[in-house]
């Protein structure tokens, strides 16, 4: 046996990560495929349209619906604005919502407000970026409406039995921001320091903003 | 929009009803019924959209709500728990008319 490398041990084999191509197509994957190809053969747009508009998707990141829950939590006129029209108030931010309209449920010390898709996984992509793998699951699909308690004190979330915990599911073509409660401690905070406190998770309503004061 | 079907606060059953095909109303809710809490407006109707039927009557989407307790009888949290769910109007009905 040769020995290019200074020791004549044989090799266990390395554990290879697996290439993209070694697990087999889909049903679903191949129909995407196929559908794309001809829709760029027949022109109806071209490949770099698609490069660019996945560009836009995978861009968009929970960082724009936290600017948009905190500007609501320091300007009252926008709140009310947002929850009559998200998509235009996130325009006001420079924010391109898309065109599905999204609504947003405000948390109140009497409701809090959690999303689910039980059909399949609508998520306000364009607020905040692609849904966590939890969110598209069979468990979270299946248990946020059937025990909605249980679920989110598996997040950490244990709510007084008081509070109404108010599921969302999204079937239609409408999307749901959550606009979570903003945290005792945070009255000193300017916008930007608010929009940290934000997290992707407390506009699913799966957990609250943590308060600065711990 | 001409006046909707159910205005808000309008009792409504989701229909007990399981036909084929691609159906936007969620199984567990089929036969329950709730309160509708906010009328969406007018939108065509994906489950004519899932076979390339595109060209068809939209229709009024609402919001309907419903008590947990009347989803699952034995639910866990307090009565006063609920679910919001998004229903095309094909799949409403006044919900003292629960069809058979």
């Amino acid at each position: 046996m040769s020995d290019s490398h200074g020791h004549s041990h044989p090799h266990a084999p390395h554990p290879h990560q697996p290439d993209v191509e070694d697990a087999p197509l889909t049903h679903h994957q191949i129909l995407e495929l196929a559908v794309a190809e001809l829709l760029i053969e027949k022109g109806v747009f071209s490949g770099g349209d698609m490069r660019r508009t996945l560009e836009v998707i995978d861009s968009r990141s929970p960082a724009d619906g936290a600017r948009v829950v905190a500007r609501a939590w320091v300007d009252p006129d926008f709140r009310a604005r947002l929850l009559a029209d998200a998509n235009a108030a996130a325009g006001e931010l420079g924010i391109d919502a898309g065109t599905i309209p999204i609504t947003t449920v405000e948390n109140t010390p009497d409701v809090h407000n959690v999303i689910v898709c039980t059909l399949c996984s609508c998520y306000p992509r364009m607020l905040l970026g692609l849904p966590p793998d939890w969110y598209k699951s069979r468990a979270y699909r299946s248990r946020l409406v059937r025990e909605p308690r249980a679920v989110l004190a598996e997040f950490g979330t244990v709510l007084p039995d008081d509070i109404e915990v108010r599921v969302h599911d999204s079937t239609a073509e409408l999307r749901y921001l959550v606009l979570p409660i903003r945290p005792p401690g945070s009255e000193d905070m300017d916008e930007a320091a608010l929009a940290e406190l934000v997290t992707r998770d407390c506009m699913i309503g799966v957990t609250l903003p943590d308060s600065p004061d711990g | 929009m001409s006046a909707p079907r159910f205005p808000v606060g309008a009792a409504v059953r989701i229909r007990r009803a399981f036909p084929p095909g691609h159906i936007r109303a969620p199984w567990y809710l089929r036969g329950c019924a709730g309160a509708v809490s906010h009328v969406v407006g007018e939108m065509g109707n994906p489950e004519e959209f899932a076979y390339g039927r595109c060209d068809g009557p939209k229709l009024t989407v609402y919001r309907v709500r419903m008590r947990q307790p009347d989803i699952w009888p034995d639910y866990a949290g307090p009565p006063h728990d609920t679910l919001v769910v998004d229903v095309y109007e094909n799949w409403l009905e006044p919900a003292g008319e629960e069809t058979p």
